[in-house]
């Protein structure tokens, strides 16, 4: 359920109206537009939910009901470096789990969750296509493969350096 | 299109292609047993998400077992439907089903009416496996005034979303999360209460399990009736006494008005009414609207609204009031009979018989569940005290009956009391679908031409068809009329009115398939919609046995009006009879 209650600007209105429109407002373009959306706004609170519900002329608990079958999509915002770690077949028989779990203690946050400076969120996704490279982490676009749990330190090393804080 | 020929249980049938073995057995006489799907033929439903699995069957050369409701019969195919590799299946599905269910059957306000309890039953199951270690689903209760939802209880078949959705157009239930969380929940998973819900309650009539209910006044009745210091007063709907007689055995379609009368009088009600007699009055008042807004309109006034809407279906009410609230001016302002009934009880009755508002409760026996949201209106409160204190419906009557130990089918007959409880056959009628508008053109042609009808009967105004429209001759002036059940027809009307390409003057609109008699708080029917059309068919049987059939000619109506009201639209009759209408969407929300 959403916990965060935001109110959007007339121009957030206005670009969540336009890409609804760029797939001619057809109900059946429901997930491509959540995608879309997504991929702009980095999540998909209720309030964007109910634009996109009149836009396309569907019920809002239809959208919602989109929303919280594929797990693809959140309700809460992502970190700045959102870190994705596979827990497909492959990397999960490779350790993905140990993996996941050093994560979560470095970080202190729970799956789904976000860091309080917003910095860092994690989330479990399944299978990237990279199997030979398992167990695969993911932050941002960036791909590690065959990570190991000492590894896990660096990496979010590697996003606390001052070239990445001004990114 | 081609027949098919196969075998089901050794028997060989032939049917057109495209038939699911279901229906192919089913035509064979064979029952499969089934829980998600649903088939109510005389409104074109047909649910089959092939969910539950239950209903799977062997077809021979398939390595697996095929779902029976959803699954196209193929030509040469062999089907067994109850051999014991089906019988296993099905049992473990079922198993399956309840491992995370609550067992509280003993107090589960389904139990002994449930889909679920009757078909473990049948499929013999006495035992959930691992109970002890299986997780259980812990869904929160939601209560609003007219539903609970304890979706603990919900077994995903969905029956409810289709109702909501695909007949009614109300969009507010879903299908949300997955796995184990899944459940059926308004968008965002926000309390019924706050979401576009009309309280129509057919989510409720074809729920299998307990998952959705009504809000149950029983037992605060049962305080009130023991309680000396109170009078309480009672008035039933026109649908009741065409379905309560099911609870008790009795076939389809049978009347049990009178019986009824005597099992409230035994109850303990202090008087015994008739929501009829406000049925009449309002066609009194709706009736008088409607002719005032004709004669303005034909006058030239371009500032009257036409079509005017009927405003007897609170589901309906909460429709427009959630979907269109750019339309509020259009529906007419007179209120529910249930609710017209309360503000006479409350006034001109309660100074009758010198009792203080304070000491009088009245119940109303409804086909209905938004019946129960609309009495806690604040419109229709007086410094808080409401018309109606509380509404319950056909089902909890029955039970409550039963829990008296009276048995319905051997209770003497007897009339209601008066001055409330006297009716026409025009007050009948609104039960079923097209009665509301066919009562008011009994009235307003002979009010309108000084005529008397020959007869009263208007039979183009009746049927079962989701939109159905007529031209009434009032004397030369052709009224058209349309007429709409179940609220997806209803938006069809109602947006044609938008776009400004409605050619009606009147529209009647219930909110429920059938009309009243197909409410949601009516005994189940389970399936079988062809209930329906025998309740309808007593309604009107119910009509024809009156002497008096139009609602002016109630002679006690007229006499409310000359000791009381005045006449129609008076000053008095607008503060105690009618109404306003407020928008409650911050949002359009619609779908389809």
């Amino acid at each position: 359920m959403s916990t965060i209650k935001i109110e959007l600007r007339p121009d957030q209105i206005d670009k969540i109206k336009e890409i609804c429109l760029s797939f001619n407002n057809n109900p059946g373009e429901l997930i491509n537009v959540l995608h879309a959306i997504q991929g702009t706004f980095g999540y998909l609170p209720a309030e964007v939910q109910e634009v996109v519900a009149q836009s396309l002329n569907i019920s809002s608990a239809k959208v919602y009901g989109v929303v919280t079958f594929y797990s693809f999509f959140t309700m809460t915002p992502k970190g700045k470096h959102p870190i994705s770690i596979c827990t497909g077949t492959a990397c999960y028989v490779r350790g993905a789990e140990k993996i996941l779990d050093e994560f979560k203690k470095e970080l202190n946050l729970k799956v789904g969750e976000t860091t309080p400076d917003g910095k860092f969120s994690i989330s479990c996704l399944r299978c990237v296509g990279a199997c030979g490279l398992a167990p695969v982490v993911m932050v941002g676009n960036k791909t590690y493969g065959r990570v190991s749990p000492d590894m896990v330190k660096g990496i979010i090393e590697e996003y606390n350096k001052p070239c990445c804080e001004e990114a | 299109m081609s027949n098919v020929k196969l075998t089901i249980d050794n028997k060989t049938i032939e049917v057109p292609q495209g038939t699911t073995i279901f229906k192919a057995a089913k035509q064979l006489n064979i029952e499969i047993p089934s829980l998600c799907y649903m088939n109510l033929e005389a409104l074109s439903i047909e649910h089959k998400p092939a969910g539950c699995r239950i209903c799977v069957v062997e077809v021979e050369g398939r390595r697996n077992l095929a779902p029976s409701c959803s699954t196209e019969v193929a030509e040469g195919m062999v089907v067994r439907t109850h051999n014991m590799r089906v019988l296993n299946a099905r049992k473990t599905v079922m198993e399956l089903i309840l491992s995370d269910h609550p067992k509280e059957c003993l107090s589960c306000a389904k139990s002994g009416n449930c889909d679920l309890q009757m078909l473990a039953q049948k499929l013999g199951i006495r035992e959930i496996p691992d109970q002890d270690t299986v997780a259980m689903s812990t869904y929160r209760k939601d209560f609003s005034p007219s539903i609970i939802r304890e979706m603990d209880k919900c077994i995903m078949c969905r029956r409810c979303e289709t109702m909501c959705n695909d007949f009614q157009t109300v969009g507010a239930l879903s299908a949300v999360n997955r796995g184990f969380d899944a459940v059926v929940a308004p968008a965002f998973e926000m309390d019924l209460q706050d979401s576009p819900c009309t309280y129509c309650g057919q989510c409720v009539a074809v729920c299998p399990t307990g998952a959705l209910t009504e809000t149950d006044h029983t037992n605060r009745l049962i305080a009130d009736l023991s309680n000396p210091e109170k009078t309480v007063i009672v008035q039933t709907a026109p649908a009741v006494r065409a379905a309560l007689g099911e609870e008790f055995g009795m076939e389809p379609g049978t009347s049990v008005t009178g019986e009824m009368a005597t099992a409230l009088r035994q109850l303990g009600f202090d008087y015994v009414f008739d929501t009829d007699f406000a049925a009449d009055l309002t066609i009194m008042e709706e009736g008088s609207e409607l002719l005032d807004r004709l004669t303005r309109h034909l006058s030239g006034d371009t500032s009257v609204k036409l079509p005017m809407l009927t405003s007897c279906c609170p589901g309906w009410v909460n429709f427009f009031e959630h979907q269109f609230p750019d339309m509020l001016d259009i529906p007419s302002t007179a209120r529910s009979p249930q609710q017209m009934f309360g503000a006479i009880a409350k006034t001109y009755f309660a100074d009758k018989i010198k009792v203080k508002r304070e000491d009088m409760i009245v119940v109303s026996i409804m086909p209905c569940l938004a019946k129960k949201y609309e009495c806690q209106r604040d419109e229709f409160k007086v410094d808080g005290n409401p018309d109606v204190d509380y509404s319950i419906s056909t089902r909890e009557l029955a039970s409550l009956i039963k829990r008296a130990n009276m048995d319905l089918s051997n209770m003497p007959k007897s009339d209601f009391d008066n001055p409330l409880g006297e009716s026409t056959g025009a007050a009948v009628i609104f039960g079923v679908t097209g009665g509301v508008i066919e009562a008011a053109v009994r009235t307003a042609y002979e009010v309108q031409t000084g005529k008397t009808l020959e007869r009263v009967e208007f039979e183009q105004l009746r049927g079962l068809e989701g939109i159905r429209q007529a031209t009434i001759d009032f004397n030369g002036l052709p009224i058209n009329i349309g007429i709409a059940h179940g609220l997806g027809n209803a938006r069809k009307l109602l947006e044609d009115i938008r776009a400004g390409k409605s050619q009606f003057h009147a529209i009647e609109i219930m909110a429920c398939p059938g009309g009243c008699i197909g409410g949601g708080g009516q005994p189940l029917h389970h399936g079988n919609a062809e209930i329906l059309k025998k309740r309808t068919k007593a309604i009107f049987t119910e009509d024809e046995g009156k002497t008096l059939r139009k609602s002016h000619e109630n002679p006690h109506i007229i006499k409310l009006y000359e000791e009381f009201l005045g006449k129609p639209l008076s000053h008095l009759a607008h503060s105690l009879l009618h109404t306003h209408y407020t928008t409650k969407s911050k949002k359009t929300i619609i779908i389809k």
